[in-house]
Order: C-alpha cells, then structure tokens, then sequence
C-alpha cells in the first residue's frame, strides 16, 4: 500500500485546495468547542463516558450474550461474524431469503470495512447509500474520505459536474440548496423502491437487546419506516451496558462530531415493527484481539464522532485519502495497524504528536500515546522504511557521543549558509521539500550558555 | 453460525482484560452537576429556534388549530395526516391505510410527541411500528403535539422516563432533516421532514 507520505503528495499539490479543507474541518472543530463549552459538566461526562466504555471492553463478552439474549426476547435474529466475507454472507443470505432486489441503507462505517457495497453488487443487488455524502462518493466509485462527513474533500461545483452527468440536474450548477434538492427527488424514488434497509448501529445496549441509529438526514428512519425488513451492522464494540448509558452518549457525540445539540434522529430499536423482520449482525474482524492488547484496548472505546481528525494538523492538511483506510485520521492511525500493520505501517508516524485528538476525544481515548506506542513497535517489527532506520541510528550515535555532537554543529553552522542549494536540498532532505530551512543561528545553546554564565 | 459466536466469545474469553468499575449515573456526586435552567420551555423554544425548528406554545387544541392556520406550509399543504383527534383539517385517513409507500404524497403530518428535552431541542415519539411510523420521516412537514407540563432538562432525565421492556420504537426528533454534506452549507430538508414545529399545550388532550 502507498505510505501516507506519498498519499499525501498528491493532496497538498494543489495549494489553495489544501488550505481549504484544512479550514473547512477547522470550522467544524470550531463549533465544536462552542458546542462543548455550553455545558460546564463536559469534562465530567467525558470521564463517564470513558469509565462506562472501559467497562464495556474488560465485560464484553458477558454484554455481548446479555445483548443477544435480550434481543432475541424482543423478536430480533442476531447473527455473528469472525470477519467481513462471514458478514456480506449473512447479509446476502438474509437478503436472498427475501429475494431482495433494491436495498437503501444508511452510513455505516461497518459497512464499507467489509466492502459489503461491490459484494452484493457482484450478486445483482442494487444497493444505494442514502446519506447525500456518502451517496456522492458512492456516485463517484469511491470510498469516503471523512467517517462524518464523507465528501468533505469535494468542491461544490465537483458535485454539480457529478450530478449533471448523473442525475441530469443543470449544467454548471453548484448551489448547495439546488443539489441537495435535486439528491432528495432523486433518492425519495430509491427509498419508495426498496425492498430493506440496511443501517449502521451507533450503540446496542445490553440490558434492553435495543440500538440506537443518529442520522441528521432522516435516511436511516425512511429506509426502515418504509420496509418490512430491517437489518443492522455493528462491530463488537458498539455495546453499552444500560439504556441510562445514553444519556451520556448521545450528550458527547453530536456536540463532539459537528458541534449540534444532537443529531436531528436518534432513533431507538427495540424489536421488529408487527410484521417486519429485523437482523442485527455483530462483526468482529480483529476487535476481539484488540480487546486483549494492554496498549492498544482503549482504542475500542472510539464511537467514531471523527473529532479526532476535525481536529488533526496532519488530517486537515492531507487529506483523508491519505490515509487510505477506511477509517482514517488519529483513531484510523491506530485501527490501520492494528488489522494489518505492514499496509499501515506509515500512519503512526503521520502524526505530530501535538496531543489535539487526545483533547478533543469525547471519550478520552490517549490517541497521541498510541501512535507513540504504535511507533516503537513498528519498529521492533522491523518495518521502517530505511530512510529513517538509517538516520534515526545517526542521530543516536551522534546523541551519545557530545564532543562530536558539539564539532558537528558546529562545522553546520559554519558551512552550511556557504553550501549550493543542490547539496541542501535533495532527496535525503524531506523536511526540506517544501519548505525553506530556518537560517543557521550564530551560536549554540551551549555557546550562548557560557557566555552569559561567565558574565556574572 | 455458532460456531462463529463461540469462537469470538472464546477469543474474548481468552484476553485477560483488567475489571474495571461502572459508573453509576444516578449518585449525587453526578445530577447535581447536570445543568440546570430557570425556564425549561424557553430553554427548549430558544434550542429548537437555533437548530431551524419552531417551538409554539399554546393554550388548547383550539388555538393549535388557530395557529396551524397561520403557517404558511400548512396553507399550502394539499395532503394533511392528523394522529391528534380534533386537531387540523386531515384529509387523509391513517386508518385506511395498511401500506406506508401510500403516505408517500402526505404534505402535512400532526403528530404526537411525548416530551421535550430543554438542553437540545429534542422531543421524544414513539410509535407502535405499524404503517404511520414513517409518517415522522416521510411527511414533508411535520407538526408535534406535546403536553407544556412535559419538558425535562436533559437527557439524563428522558432515560429516567423511559423502559425499553418490551419490543417497541422511539426517537428523538430535534429540528427538520438537515445537511450539511455539500462544503458544509447547511441546507434543511434533506430526505426528511423540511419543517418542525412543536405545539407546547397546556391543557389536557
């Protein structure tokens, strides 16, 4: 797979585009902090939050029968999944029972880990993503590039383009209100045309056997009103042991993601309607062993409210396609590894360690201490890239040794502001590949230290 | 299928995970840091404003009538639903209905809401699944009817109203559908309803 590095080349190319979605997901970190700064118990719920999630991990197990069992009192088929083929097999398999033809379903991030969209495809079952962003990279045959806000990489006038030659909407057209208009029209049909409706989960709770779906477009709750059969996609860890739990939820999450009070829909399913049918399929693809890693477990508190990147330096500037996981920014810096460390080998280190996402998680997840983390073993798995096995072992043996740490400094100081640019930058300088380096200073710390000691 | 499950219980089973301890959300130490506001349905009117909805507080059935008659999405309503006895002037009956695809031209929806929420603007429905559920989400406006006496502060105090003991289905509905998935202009009246408003009533119905 691409490192980050390379991913990220392509992003910041374009100049005016880069600053762009840096400050569009500024904006949004921004009315986050407004957002959280109207309830003087934030902190308080973050720690909640954090203790109940941590709960849920060191008792899943237990919660994931207490779950099932009480879902299935309440009429629901709760069905398992090791990993994403078992999962687009137990949908398919639900789907063709019912002899589906045309499926509406909601943002999932489940979803598109397990590529469920080509699968059914490949079985000749349309399926349609119905929220407008995620339907827009669906438009576009790509992946999104924001776990919230799935197209927030795209210019308006892109979607205009997209939707003229899609939908036949005007040419040239690009007011927002227009296109969201013309998705609506376009997508009621596919809503009155389904035959189910697939959604995503955002927490199930042990104690009831319900879930909870948060959708501000309505799109979960028009896919599932309108079909008799319901089926809902969630990964292990999306459990909470008791309804109560929500109350701290559903306060961080909104407030953290877009800055809202709340979602617009935060609909709550316990059962089947009277004559519908309704799956639950609980994926696990590598959480368990998550579950059991001292460093890594806490990163399976994440309710994926995607603050984390809103607020990441590196995220804004490159680009969610840099990433290229599913799940990108801090907490996808994390997840990457953790499934498959070789691809993602590259995103612990696209990280400045600056500590923002730790700030900003809703629960309280040590984003930047694991990408630390992440780091150090990436390379005791010997997965460096040479470049940096070879100048960190430099730097080391230079550290340890201060007399000729001291002459090497030194002799930079002099001849460096003498030496042809072509011997500066090159292909060994990738900190100097867009940017100047600072001019060299007249004197050491030490040099500055001696002098001003000696003085007094 | 089971032997799925048991292989991921065992896998679970098998990590040593440190116990750790469960909040309880009910001790003192907690709600009496929840928030608090002097004027819980000026709270609840003033969030519902901000996040596009309009909160109507209202004496009777009567005057919602009164006050539906003056909304201009109401005036312009040809197909109108009412789950309110008296109230509106519903030309479409519920109870001819057994398809939910047959709400699909439904201008106007009346609606019943059980209580709002002052902190964010939400007000609480449930419905018995049958086919006016989609009603909330396929009318293209809806109105939601809800006793004055029934606005909590937070959601702390809706979970303290509400068991999920037997198969059911609720929502939070907080304001029209919305998005702001085209460069983070918010457009309102996405795939859901374009307009909400919540009547407060204070005499019984």
């Amino acid at each position: 797979m691409p490192s980050h590095p390379k991913l990220a080349t392509e992003f910041v190319k374009n100049k005016e585009r880069a600053k762009w979605h840096d400050q569009s997901l500024w904006f949004v970190r921004s009315k986050r902090d407004l957002a959280a700064h109207q309830l003087p118990e934030w902190e308080l719920l973050r720690e909640q939050a954090s203790k109940i999630k941590s709960y849920v991990v060191s008792h899943l197990p237990d919660l994931l029968e207490q779950f099932e069992k009480n879902a299935t009192a309440k009429g629901v088929h709760v069905h398992w999944a090791r990993d994403a083929k078992e999962h687009n097999e137990i949908v398919h398999s639900i789907l063709e029972k019912h002899q589906v033809k045309r499926v509406v379903k909601s943002k999932s991030m489940l979803t598109e880990e397990c590529h469920l969209n080509p699968y059914l495809e490949r079985h000749g079952i349309e399926i349609v993503d119905t929220d407008l962003g995620e339907w827009i990279v669906q438009l576009q045959d790509k992946p999104p590039s924001h776990i919230v806000m799935p197209a927030i990489h795209i210019k308006k006038e892109e979607i205009g383009e997209l939707f003229h030659e899609k939908l036949g909407t005007e040419k040239g057209a690009s007011d927002p209100q227009y296109l969201t208009e013309s998705a609506r029209q376009h997508l009621r049909r596919k809503f009155i045309e389904a035959d189910a409706g697939i959604t995503g989960v955002n927490f199930a709770i042990a104690d009831t056997g319900g879930f909870v779906v948060c959708t501000n477009e309505g799109n979960a709750d028009l896919g599932t009103s309108l079909n008799k059969l319901h089926i809902a996609c969630m990964g292990i860890e999306k459990l909470i042991p008791r309804a109560n739990d929500l109350g701290v939820f559903l306060r961080l999450l909104a407030r953290s993601a877009t800055g809202q009070p709340i979602t617009t829909y935060s609909s709550h399913f316990h059962g089947p309607a009277p004559e519908g049918e309704m799956h639950i399929v609980l994926l696990d693809n590598g959480r368990s062993e998550i579950a059991g890693s001292e460093e890594f477990r806490r990163s399976l508190n994440c309710i994926r409210c995607g603050a984390c990147m809103n607020t990441c330096p590196v995220y804004r500037r490159s680009g969610g396609y840099s990433y290229s996981n599913t799940v990108p920014g801090p907490i996808g810096s994390i997840l990457g590894p953790a499934h498959d460390t070789k691809a993602h080998a590259s995103l612990p280190f696209a990280c400045s360690l600056c500590g923002s996402c730790t700030d900003v998680c809703p629960v309280k997840i040590d984003l930047h201490h694991q990408l630390l983390t992440w780091r150090k073993e990436i390379r005791l798995k010997g997965l460096l890239p040479l470049s940096k096995r070879f100048s960190m072992k430099m730097l080391s043996w230079m550290m340890q040794a201060p007399r000729f740490y001291q002459f090497v400094g030194k002799t930079a100081r002099r001849i460096f502001p003498y030496l042809p640019r072509f011997l500066v930058y090159n292909r060994f300088n990738a900190w100097g590949k867009q940017r100047e380096l600072p001019d060299m200073p007249k004197q050491s710390f030490r040099e500055w230290m001696k002098q001003n000691n000696d003085r007094k | 299928m089971t032997a799925s499950r048991d292989h991921i219980l065992s896998q679970l089973r098998k990590q040593s995970v440190p116990a750790s301890e469960l909040p309880d959300l009910q001790q003192a130490e907690l709600t009496q840091q929840w928030i608090t506001y002097p004027d819980l349905s000026q709270q609840f009117s003033d969030l519902l404003a901000s996040i596009k909805g309009l909160c109507l507080p209202v004496k009777n059935i009567e005057e919602v009538n009164q006050r539906l008659a003056e909304l201009s999405v109401y005036q312009e309503a040809k197909q109108i639903c009412s789950l309110i006895p008296d109230c509106g002037q519903p030309n479409v009956n519920e109870k001819e209905i057994t398809d939910p695809h047959d709400f699909n031209d439904v201008d106007f929806a009346i609606l019943p809401g059980e209580f709002c929420v002052a902190e964010n603007g939400a007000t609480w429905i449930t419905n018995d699944g049958g086919p006016t559920r989609t009603l909330y989400f396929l009318a293209q406006h809806i109105a939601l009817i809800v006793p004055a006496t029934e606005v909590v502060p937070h959601m702390h105090a809706a979970y303290q109203r509400l068991s999920f003991e037997n198969p059911s289905f609720g929502t939070f509905i907080a304001g029209p559908s919305k998005t702001a998935d085209i460069e983070q202009s918010l457009v309102i009246g996405a795939h859901g309803a374009r307009s909400l408003t919540v009547f407060l009533v204070e005499d019984a119905f």
